[in-house]
């Protein structure tokens, strides 16, 4: 059966062109970049370009791309090393709908005794700017707002907000894993201090991650050991990864155009004629300001991961805020960040596009999907017969 | 992905006996949205006295419609009495076993045909009650249920019998309440305790005080807390006096004061000292109401 896949926030395929890029640094050019001979010393060569593709994409200096192993890995950098480095300051501050890859390394830094702010969203996603802009003082010594949300592709003015942090004095995170590649993003005239991106996001392989540090940013290391990446991320540059990424970062913005245009209007199709199609259901999150590929829909009275199965057998992959089992009284904390009703939470599911879904996917979900809802309808005691 | 036995595959798929009988002679219910699963289940009995018809509505994941599925199809023909012996455990076997996080689900179905049964014999109760001492509040998982799932499923860690029947998956702050009735209910054949609760110290240094208290907030007071939408800060600790903020939810609740003595308080004399005495940092409680 063919896979249509609408998992795109969860990872992505590796684009052709990227893995022809890798090819080569596996079997044939092996060499280690720090060694001292020529056949290693080509590879460094293409480590350099790797970080100038990045740093053009991203409209920084090739100094200020550090490579790590994933987006989770830069965000521990991030938060840590910036603590760390800034011993006088005691408080964070985050959202309440942060990926657990920012969440959980400052809910752990909270039980060391650093004091954790959370800032609430509203129904529509929305982050609480006014609390925001109360809560960042002098003590403050990192504030780490996320870029788009993973779950709703809910989109945050991270410019401002990195522009309050840096009136007190505090260093500006922005955890953008789910946002590069889909929106512009230009870091050449923004006061954003330090951003977390993951290659598998945006069509290159697993195990690559980038963290930008804006030049002049006091941040310690978060891996000790060897002198690589300037000092500042011990460890055997993963080549080929940054091989790829570099060319990913090419092609993501290539297709710019593209992911605002044809696949905006593919999520679009696929949403509109879902709710059109389906009684009771409701889409998360405010409806213009999101990622042109993210589209997350409750349907009410049914439960996601019946759905996800449904779906499965017809080949189309998904995914849910909820993961039902035994220990989750949260169906998503996004979700419920955002007031969402525990009648429709349950059953959120979110399709997230790339550039590689057509139009007749969609219109052979959109089929689909009607009647596995009314089925799991059929079968559930708060819907009338 | 869950690994499903076939059996399971098929009854989600093609779940058998949808829907409510008319005029049913039992009617049980368990479970709510917010829960995540809940079933309606409905029977009917023949002139004989057995189950001539059962009909299931459920909302929930793929095993708690197989569940309950397979539980309609179980008790068809069986008396009352036969039925009434039926246990999570016998629904699950007949699924070919299913993972060790669902078998809440079989639990669940247990709960419905008690109800149900119930509901005949008594003409009340269809709802699924909670009788006893309510040990998790956040599932509202009573002790008689909690010693029942682990005797019918010889339970002996916490993690499985929040599998079994959700308590302690909340905010955790029952956990150590489960651990001792595994304890009682399995004679202390416990294989391994994944929350042990620390004898409390005889001497502490200065140093290890302060410690054990911040482990005792982090570890103890603040999940529960959390479950709420609240949280507390550790502001400062002076030889016995520990001074704390309330953050969040908590920094505007109108029972703070309760929470500071019957949670903090009583916790940290539990844990780790008797003569501690909990009061509430007044500086950041007048920074918050000046925010409001």
């Amino acid at each position: 059966m063919k896979v249509i896949y609408f998992d795109n926030n969860a990872t992505t395929q590796v684009a052709p062109e990227v893995f022809e890029a890798m090819r080569p640094y596996f079997c044939e050019f092996y060499g280690n970049p720090s060694s001292m001979h020529s056949f290693g010393g080509e590879v460094a060569g293409k480590i350099r370009q790797g970080r100038e593709q990045v740093a053009h994409f991203l409209g920084c200096h090739p100094d200020e791309i550090i490579f790590t192993g994933c987006g989770t890995e830069s965000n521990n950098t991030a938060i840590k090393g910036i603590l760390a480095a800034a011993p006088g300051r005691r408080k964070i501050i985050t959202s309440r709908v942060e990926h657990p890859a920012v969440l959980q390394v400052c809910r752990e830094l909270e039980n060391q005794g650093y004091t954790l702010v959370e800032i609430g969203v509203d129904k529509t996603g929305m982050l609480d700017m006014d609390r925001l802009e109360d809560e960042i003082d002098t003590e403050t010594a990192i504030v780490s707002i996320m870029h788009a949300n993973n779950e709703t592709g809910i989109l945050f003015a991270i410019d401002k907000i990195a522009e309050l942090a840096a009136s007190k004095g505090a260093i500006f995170h922005t955890d953008a894993v789910q946002g590069v590649g889909k929106i512009k993003l230009d870091l050449s005239a923004s006061p954003i201090r330090l951003l977390s991106l993951s290659g598998h996001k945006l069509h290159a392989p697993k195990g690559i991650g980038v963290l930008y540090v804006k030049k002049g940013t006091r941040l310690s290391p978060f891996m000790a050991g060897g002198h690589q990446e300037a000092g500042r991320r011990a460890g055997t540059e993963n080549v080929a990864g940054i091989i790829g990424l570099g060319r990913a970062c090419e092609l993501a913005g290539e297709y710019m155009d593209d992911e605002n245009t044809r696949v905006k209007k593919l999520r679009d199709k696929l949403e509109n004629q879902i709710i059109n199609r389906c009684s009771d259901c409701r889409v998360n999150g405010e409806a213009q300001n999101r990622l042109p590929n993210t589209s997350n829909i409750s349907f009410e009275y049914i439960e996601g991961e019946a759905i996800l199965l449904m779906l499965d057998r017809e080949g189309i992959c998904a995914s849910s805020g909820s993961a039902c089992t035994s220990g989750s009284l949260e169906p998503s904390h996004v979700l419920r960040a955002m007031g969402v009703p525990f009648t429709a939470a349950h059953g959120s599911i979110r399709f997230s596009l790339s550039r590689y879904n057509t139009e007749e996917e969609i219109d052979y979900a959109v089929e689909k999907i009607p009647p596995i809802i009314e089925k799991l309808r059929r079968l559930s005691p708060f819907t009338a017969e | 992905m869950w690994e499903y036995t076939e059996k399971v595959k098929d009854h989600f798929f093609n779940p058998r006996n949808i829907g409510e009988i008319e005029a049913p002679d039992g009617i049980g219910e368990v479970g709510s949205l917010a829960c995540g699963d809940a079933l309606r289940l409905t029977f009917k009995l023949d002139e004989d006295g057995r189950i001539k018809d059962a009909r299931f509505k459920t909302f929930g994941c793929a095993s708690a419609i197989a569940t309950s599925s397979v539980l309609t199809e179980m008790i068809k023909g069986m008396s009352v009495e036969e039925a009434e012996k039926v246990t999570n455990k016998d629904i699950a076997d007949y699924l070919g076993g299913l993972p060790e996080q669902k078998m809440h689900c079989s639990v669940m179905g247990r709960e419905a045909l008690e109800a149900a049964i119930e509901n005949y014999r008594t003409g009340g109760r269809k709802k699924h009650k909670l009788e006893g001492r309510v040990v998790c509040n956040c599932f509202g998982v009573t002790e008689k249920e909690i010693v029942r799932v682990i005797r019918q499923n010889n339970l002996s860690s916490v993690e499985d019998v929040t599998n079994y029947c959700k308590a302690g998956g909340g905010c955790g702050g029952c956990r150590g309440e489960i651990e001792k009735i595994i304890g009682q209910v399995q004679n202390n054949k416990i294989k391994e305790a994944a929350v042990s609760r620390p004898a409390k110290p005889h001497r502490l240094t200065n140093i290890q005080k302060m410690q054990l208290i911040q482990r005792t907030i982090n570890e103890q007071i603040r999940p529960a807390l959390r479950a709420h939408g609240g949280n507390i800060e550790l502001i400062d600790i002076e030889g016995d006096k520990v001074i704390v903020a309330f953050r969040e939810m908590c920094a505007h609740c109108k029972v703070a004061e309760f929470t500071l003595k019957e949670v903090v308080e009583s916790r940290l004399r539990e844990f780790v000292s008797d003569k501690l005495y909990v009061e509430e940092d007044k500086q950041s409680q007048e920074r918050h109401e000046h925010r409001d």
